[in-house]
């Protein structure tokens, strides 16, 4: 896609009746305003001003490097574990709290926000252990109550039918989309608000991709999904809203429709039609 | 028909000449090590083996069989001419046949027979001590060793941010590896023998073995924990669990394999040293057993005896005679064969826990 000689628009097929596009207007969950972000001395968010719907999906887009991951981390203060990494204007709000206030618990916010990441990394347990590991560190120990969250991840990530027979073998044993998607299903066990995606089928093939944006169709009903993704097709495709991100500056946000098929941003539509990046 | 120009046949060249040499020497070194290895251990095994399996006898009563090399004292040699055969006996054999003969000659009202024995020190009886005070010394040390290196390698790795300090703090534990064995010994006797006043003991063994092999721990395991992939820790993180957590439940069992088996490799190895032992808990010789004390407290502070001590006691310290050298490659055999065994142990281990969890 990259390389290939770019149409005038970007073809990607948008049917007007596409479910990506929800009818009806959504509340704001998170706000993000003025954001600027720090490597050490390096800048990498310039003056992010953006707000994310409750229960839809928004999609991060943009060339490597460009501050979309950097930004998907502050939202659940993953960025904490970086020497150096820290904001030095702004704030990150969700439901009007301010992740970054003295009496936010970043251990508290990670149950809320969960997140799945670009490399599949279930732990080298077993598939049940897997699921179960955030209720257990909360001190769940009831067995009943954990079978129940199994399947019910499970069934949600669309993964049961596959691995029903044998939760108890390793979790590694599963094809790579299968991890992404138990991943999945690990972070909606604890039952959060928000999921973050960082590229989560850049290591799949085609039919696993597939599953899994099929699924985050299904989970944007209960959760509020954020994606980045380097696939412009799979933005077009699954998400409800779009945002393009180019060296640290958010370019252009706007219904993914809009974004994809006229954007009002010349550096918008050079990326999406495949003119660079 | 002749055959076309070959065009790849080899050409004498200096490059050639100097990879057939080189080749030559390197193999020839190997070799020659492998050979100085195999003539070591050959003639440990040969002559040591022998000290074992003689010391076969069998018992009145269960298990019918035991090791007089294995599982007794070590104990006096006496030589001596009786009944114009030369007789060679260990110390409590040796005056319980006199007595006998003794009591013998009262009965039939003859004079008591003169007994002309030569002895020797150490060179009848077994090591049993020496095996018990070794396995003492590893277990003790390894404790406080996998204890400490481990909890300091998590803090290093996990939680300390690298700065100036961290830095410092791993320089620190490098020289601290490239440390002489005696001087660990003289630091333990100045430190844990008179300084704490723990004396000659256990404890002030255990300590100073530790702070030995505790750069071998904390290298190894921080190597170990730095190979369990970041995603692990990340996933974990990412569903709400504290560092803690984190660490226990997705960090450390995978790491243990590793930490494990070069601790175990580091910890072998330093029980074979005799240095750091001579000051702080070796004692030449002690007829009583480790666990043969008034008091539980007075465990700890007992001294023990130990294999390479033995060795190096038996082997120098004592005058060297025709009936010395049993005792020497005996005790040499057994030893090759524990430190054999600590390995092997530690293999399996790794083995059997790396089944369990792979990635």
């Amino acid at each position: 896609m990259e390389t290939s000689a770019a149409p005038a628009k970007f073809s990607v097929n948008v049917p007007a009746s596409s479910s990506a596009i929800t009818p009806g207007t959504a509340s704001t969950l998170i706000e993000i305003e003025n954001l600027d972000f720090y490597y050490d001395s390096k800048q990498a968010l310039f003056d992010i001003n953006l707000k994310l719907d409750d229960r839809r999906v928004t999609a991060f887009i943009g060339p490597s490097g460009c501050g979309k991951s950097t930004l998907l981390r502050c939202l659940n203060r993953m960025n904490d574990l970086i020497d150096g990494a820290h904001i030095k204007r702004g704030s990150l709000k969700i439901r009007g709290v301010d992740l970054h206030r003295k009496d936010v618990d970043a251990i508290e916010l990670r149950k809320r926000v969960g997140m799945v990441f670009q490399k599949s990394n279930p732990f080298p347990k077993s598939i049940y252990e897997n699921i179960t590991y955030g209720l257990r560190i909360q001190g769940v120990n009831n067995k009943a109550r954990l079978d129940e969250v199994v399947e019910k991840s499970l069934r949600g990530a669309a993964l049961w039918d596959e691995v029903k027979d044998r939760l108890h073998e390793s979790g590694l044993s599963l094809s790579g989309g299968q991890q992404q998607r138990l991943c999945i299903a690990r972070t909606i066990a604890v039952e959060p608000e928000v999921i973050l995606m960082d590229e989560p089928c850049s290591a799949l093939d085609p039919i696993a991709t597939a599953k899994v944006e099929e699924l985050i169709h299904e989970l944007k009903k209960q959760f509020t999904i954020i994606i980045v993704t380097h696939s412009m097709q799979q933005a077009a495709r699954c998400s409800d809203k779009t945002a393009f991100f180019y060296m640290g500056k958010l370019i252009e946000y706007d219904d993914t429709r809009t974004i994809f098929m006229n954007p009002g941003n010349p550096q918008t539509e050079a990326y999406v039609s495949g003119r660079f990046g | 028909m002749s055959l076309p120009p070959n065009p790849f046949a080899a050409k004498p060249s200096r490059a050639r000449a100097a990879e057939k040499s080189v080749f030559w020497v390197f193999r020839l070194a190997t070799y020659l090590v492998l050979a100085c290895g195999a003539f070591v251990f050959g003639d440990i095994v040969l002559k040591g083996s022998g000290t074992v399996l003689h010391g076969f006898k069998t018992t009145e009563q269960f298990p019918y069989i035991t090791n007089t090399f294995l599982f007794e004292s070590p104990e006096s040699l006496y030589v001596f001419e009786h009944d114009g055969k030369k007789v060679e006996m260990g110390d409590k054999e040796y005056r319980a046949f006199r007595e006998s003969v003794e009591a013998k000659a009262k009965l039939a009202g003859q004079p008591a027979p003169k007994f002309k024995a030569e002895s020797y020190v150490y060179s009848a009886g077994g090591i049993w001590p020496c095996i018990v005070g070794t396995v003492l010394l590893v277990l003790g040390s390894m404790t406080i060793a996998l204890t400490l290196g481990v909890a300091s390698a998590i803090y290093l790795n996990e939680y300390a941010s690298d700065g100036k300090i961290v830095r410092y703090i791993r320089l620190a534990i490098l020289n601290l590896a490239g440390v002489p064995s005696i001087v660990f010994g003289l630091f333990g006797f100045g430190m844990f023998v008179i300084f704490l006043d723990w004396n000659v003991s256990l404890l002030a063994g255990w300590f100073t073995l530790a702070f030995m092999v505790l750069p071998v721990v904390i290298t190894a395991s921080e190597e170990a924990l730095k190979a369990v992939p970041k995603g692990f820790r990340e996933g974990s993180l990412a569903l709400g669990a504290t560092k803690w957590q984190t660490i226990r439940s997705n960090v450390l069992p995978y790491a243990l394999p590793g930490i494990l088996t070069s601790s175990i490799l580091g910890i072998a190895r330093v029980a074979g040293e005799t240095a750091p032992i001579m000051f702080t808990a070796a004692y030449v010789v002690r007829d009583k057993l480790p666990w043969d004390v008034d008091k539980f407290s007075d465990f700890f502070f007992q001294g023990v005896m130990a294999l390479p001590y033995h060795i190096y006691v038996v082997s120098s310290k004592i005058p060297q005679n025709e009936y010395t050298e049993r005792v020497q490659y005996g005790t040499a055999f057994v030893f090759l064969g524990i430190v054999a065994l600590i390995a092997t142990t530690s293999i399996v281990l790794r083995n059997k826990l790396r089944g369990s969890y792979k990635w």
